[in-house]
């Protein structure tokens, strides 16, 4: 059996006491026929053990990007991380030579899907797909690396997981399919994982077991966990903290609690004033006037000028607002956050 | 995956009954006199024209004489060639060659073109992508009328790499030049239409997963991708093996290959009714065989296929 232990102690600048995972000024582009699309301009966020952290944001933002760049499985060409750091535990998994980097990849960092259909592989069983990860990271034999798999099965509540386990992908509800994702995702017992809109493809009521599951099997693991999604809904019952992204940058950070109730930056209100409430039936619903830029033409200073109320001379300008510490553990990229909060 | 087999087996039946009557039907309408064609030059004597009516049921209608024709095709009993020899002799004698040279045809193009597609997929506008472009296009231009023959003058006339013809045994050696010759024929599509699936399934978001499951290219390509690449592939590669069997013409008659392809031509140029029907009779069995084991793979690589 491979010792994944020994292997991942020798990464170069390892250190535990190190934060788990710290993204840091992260840049991505697209180079394409069209020109560079600039899909990550500065992301920065932190992530500690246990913890849940969503990043919020409109398609098109770069969350989804941003989550490839820290697998290390964005498409390059025309993906180029071109400036920034991405820290496991210290160790700059940028700079990592391609072996070391693809043994972190679901060792340490996991990723789930958005649709599990299209992810899952249709020619092989879900019992092939779960057991080549014991038998490629762990060298386990055939039958151990099947057994682990119903183990897995299991553990993510599929019921018949021992005959379950020889079906193929399209034999599976779109839930199941979802739990088969997440135990494939958990099964080498990673610390950091990463849904990219894991319920958005789901019926709402299969959306709250999904979701339950997977705080479920974080506090058993005391996993971090990244949930990437457009839905505030999700992200007020699960998420301790929240990074709202907009045009590729973190553009507020706060607890979650804080942010719900006194947004810092203009485009975060503006979503939270754009989710349908009981309370307001009848009324019109406000919508963020507008389309998010191209990202092969990204506006000057703040990039949510053109679609903000507060906007002034100083938004239209070069550089861009830095991000202000506006209140403890809160940050936001607007020179008006004070008329924001409402102060 | 039994009910897709005798799903699938009852389909030929069909097909079989089908494709048979219409080569019949052809056949019958375009009969004039089969026994003047039979007696040849010398005008036939009203004894035997009405003993030979007798015995090919020739005053009989249309589908009495289908009937007789489906029951000797059913029981092995093809009749006779218009040179005298029984026609299932004629098969028994042809068939292994022709198979065998397909064969072998078909496991050097498969082969060729399943790697150099791969390769050329994930290289995708590299040099080796668009040089194999090039190739496949020289190849398909090439029609093997001329082929057949340059390759002939060249590997076995000059170089003497191969013997030029076939013995009446045509081993695998003598076949491989044959062999090859009729590969290029359909190397070219095959290899394209690798190519191109290969390149859709890269984009594919199980290759993604596969990828964030933290495998090597190598296993991601060869697993992954590759099994569900050869799903399109595979078909086709059935269809050619069908269709190396029974148009080997050209190339049987330019190496002297005594094949299916080879008796075939020479039925049609002495319009030799019974001949040219009992090949192609036997010709749509082993298309439509071909065509099963062809399906039946398919749903070997796809369980879609197999849970339908």
């Amino acid at each position: 059996m491979t010792d994944i232990k020994a292997t991942m102690d020798a990464l170069p600048g390892l250190d535990h006491r190190a934060p788990l995972l710290q993204i840091d000024d992260l840049h991505v582009e697209f180079r394409t026929r069209d020109g560079v699309a600039k899909a990550v301009n500065g992301a920065s966020f932190w992530l500690s053990p246990g913890e849940t952290l969503a990043i919020l944001g409109e398609s098109g933002c770069g969350k989804s990007v941003t989550a490839q760049a820290i697998m290390g499985i964005l498409e390059s060409p025309p993906g180029h991380i071109t400036a920034g750091e991405i820290r496991y535990r210290g160790v700059d998994l940028l700079k990592l030579p391609e072996v070391q980097r693809r043994k972190v990849r679901a060792n340490r960092i996991a990723m789930i899907f958005q649709d599990a259909l299209s992810a899952l592989n249709p020619v092989y069983t879900v019992g092939f797909q779960l057991a080549e990860l014991f038998r490629v990271h762990r060298g386990m034999s055939r039958s151990d690396a099947r057994n682990r798999a119903v183990d897995l099965l299991d553990q993510v509540k599929i019921p018949g997981a021992r005959s379950r386990v020889n079906d193929y992908p399209h034999q599976f509800s779109g839930g199941m399919r979802q739990r088969v994702m997440i135990a494939m995702a958990l099964a080498l017992d990673p610390e950091v994982l990463i849904a990219d809109e894991p319920t958005t493809a789901l019926d709402v009521t299969v959306q709250a077991q999904i979701m339950g599951l997977l705080a479920e099997l974080q506090r058993q693991r005391n996993m971090g966990l990244i949930l990437i999604t457009h839905d505030m809904g999700v992200v007020a019952d699960v998420a301790d903290r929240i990074s709202v992204m907009y045009a590729g940058r973190v553009v507020e950070e706060a607890p979650v609690h804080d942010i719900y109730a006194r947004p810092g930056h203009p485009y975060t209100r503006a979503l939270l004033e754009s989710i349908p409430r009981l309370d307001l039936k009848g009324r019109q619903l406000n919508v963020i006037r507008g389309l998010p830029p191209a990202l092969t033409d990204i506006p000057r200073g703040c990039a949510f000028n053109p679609r903000c109320r507060y906007a002034k001379d100083p938004c239209r300008q070069d550089p861009a607002p830095p991000a202000y510490a506006i209140a403890p553990h809160r940050t936001a990229r607007c020179h008006f956050f004070r008329e924001v909060l409402g102060e | 995956m039994f009910r897709y087999i005798v799903r699938r087996l009852l389909q030929m039946i069909l097909t079989f009954f089908g494709a048979t009557f219409v080569v019949f039907a052809l056949m019958f309408a375009n009969q004039d006199d089969p026994i003047q064609a039979l007696v040849g030059e010398k005008q036939a004597s009203d004894s035997l024209r009405a003993a030979l009516t007798e015995r090919y049921h020739l005053d009989e209608g249309f589908l009495t004489q289908y009937w007789y024709y489906m029951k000797g095709l059913l029981t092995g009993d093809l009749g006779k060639s218009l040179t005298g020899r029984d026609i299932s002799e004629m098969l028994a004698d042809a068939w292994p060659v022709t198979i065998r040279l397909a064969l072998l045809a078909v496991l050097i193009a498969a082969a060729i073109a399943v790697t150099t597609g791969v390769y050329a997929g994930i290289r995708r506008g590299g040099l080796f992508d668009n040089g194999t472009l090039l190739m496949t296009l020289l190849l398909l231009a090439m029609p093997i009328v001329v082929l057949a023959p340059l390759a002939q003058l060249v590997f076995a006339m000059e170089l003497r790499w191969f013997p030029a013809t076939t013995t009446k045994d045509a081993t695998p050696y003598e076949l491989l030049l044959p062999a090859i010759v009729l590969a290029t024929t359909v190397i070219a599509t095959q290899l394209r239409v690798t190519r191109t699936s290969v390149v859709e399934n890269l984009r594919a978001d199980y290759v993604r997963t596969a990828r964030a499951k933290g495998l090597a290219p190598r296993r991601v390509t060869w697993v992954h991708v590759l099994r569900n690449s050869l799903i399109p592939v595979i078909t086709l590669i059935g269809v050619d093996l069908g269709v190396l069997m029974s148009g080997a013409i050209v190339t049987e008659e330019v190496f002297n290959i005594p094949g299916v392809g080879f008796n075939l031509a020479r039925g049609i140029r002495t319009e030799d009714g019974p001949l040219v029907v009992g090949f192609v009779s036997v010709l749509v069995i082993i298309f439509l065989v071909v065509n099963l084991a062809v399906d039946l793979l398919y749903a070997a690589l796809d369980p879609r296929i197999r849970y339908e």
